[in-house]
């Protein structure tokens, strides 16, 4: 939804487009001005603005959402530990408190800015705005934005990524895409994490988590992995860099000259 | 709670309504909701007195509408009513469908009182 092209202009607001509609005088004598904005306009404007620079230097953006615990930490060091040779990857890291998973981050030898949020439940692209000041992205392939743990809030925040992957684990139950639609609908890649426990939690069905989500009409394709025994990581590293090169395709198609990695002015 | 973000962030832009239109005071705005939007306008109501407060949309009603969830299904190409959890084409039952409403989080109108001497609030001098 934007505030560009009219795809916010539903069947209940339609009218207001209409002439006169604009403004007018109400029965108590005050007027009424017509906005039709998004609510989040300006977090969706710096979202584009990082999204540009993200682009410009053919770098992936990739936003993890998931709930507390989930592994999204334990599934970036693994993803580091595999591809960090071949590719350039950097984190942003996103937590209410403490540098903890920045820590983690960094004694796998890449780059990890910490966002504490303070009391907020999300990232916003103002914070992932500012944390990009501190990447050098001409030097980047990949950043990951590690966003708060949290089923709710981070979803209603574009961020300036590419693709949202959303961890669901095993200890979680398959049924929150059903309990959390907003959050699995926006999801572009669904992982499984901690996929080893599906010996002992047998009532976790991965079939039922797919099921869910395609009641949301979700197309994401699934990945059953586990960072813990390596199981799936193949299918979420392909993933990763068929995306990569998706971008990079992308990116040449539109201009050939950013396919070279240019230093900022 | 991102709702008090959300509420800081309509706050904003009805101030900028206001200052466009020379208003001094905001009476009404007017949002619409939608349930996949995931903002609980109710949640965006308690916000709004707080964030409000102070600003010149301070004792403004908001008023939210909370807006269908309909889907446009890809195989059949019918708009049909469906539920957050259940976004499923009610006349063929396919999956694969798009949501054409119910995730709007929209400022629809401001209703504004422009300036008037007699209603003039305090702390603004007229020169």
């Amino acid at each position: 939804m934007c505030d560009t092209c009219g795809c916010n202009v539903t069947h209940g607001n339609a009218h207001l487009l209409q002439p006169g509609g604009k403004l007018e005088r109400t029965d108590s004598g005050h007027e009424s001005v017509s906005v039709l904005r998004n609510l989040l306009a300006e977090n969706d404007h710096t979202a584009g603005h990082n999204r540009q620079h993200f682009d410009r230097h053919g770098v992936l953006a990739i936003n993890l959402m998931s709930s507390p615990g989930s592994g999204k930490t334990a599934l970036l060091e693994a993803t580091i530990d595999a591809l960090g040779k071949e590719l350039a990857i950097a984190v942003i890291e996103g937590d209410l408190e403490t540098e903890n998973d920045a820590e983690r981050i960094r004694r796998h030898g890449v780059k990890a800015i910490q966002i504490t949020t303070g009391s907020a439940c999300h990232l916003d692209a103002h914070m992932v705005h500012d944390a990009l000041h501190r990447l050098d992205l001409g030097q980047l392939d990949i950043v990951f934005i590690e966003n708060v743990g949290n089923l709710v809030c981070p979803a209603s925040f574009d961020l300036g990524q590419h693709h949202n992957v959303t961890l669901l684990s095993v200890p979680e139950g398959d049924d929150k895409p059903a309990k959390y639609p907003v959050m699995f609908r926006s999801a572009d890649l669904v992982l499984l994490s901690k996929s080893d426990l599906l010996p002992v939690l047998d009532d976790f069905q991965p079939s039922n988590a797919r099921r869910h989500l395609q009641a949301l009409a979700s197309s994401a394709p699934i990945i059953e992995i586990s960072s813990k025994t390596g199981a799936g990581m193949d299918a979420w590293l392909h993933w990763l860099l068929e995306e990569t090169a998706a971008l990079e395709h992308r990116i040449g198609a539109i201009d050939p000259t950013t396919a070279t990695s240019m230093p900022a002015p | 709670m991102h709702e008090l973000a959300v509420c800081q962030a309509l706050i904003e832009q009805v101030k900028l309504v206001a200052h466009e239109q020379h208003a001094h005071r905001v009476v009404e705005i007017n949002i619409d909701i939608g349930p996949l939007s995931g903002v609980e306008a109710q949640l965006l109501e308690q916000a709004f007195s707080i964030a409000s407060a102070g600003t010149v949309a301070d004792g403004a009603r908001l008023i939210s509408k909370t807006t269908p969830v309909r889907v446009n299904c890809r195989s059949c190409g019918q708009v049909t009513d469906a539920l957050p959890t259940r976004l499923i084409c009610a006349n063929c039952g396919d999956w694969q469908t798009r949501v054409v409403s119910g995730d709007e989080l929209l400022l629809t109108t401001v209703e504004v009182s422009r300036n008037i001497p007699t209603e003039t609030p305090p702390g603004i001098t007229e020169h």
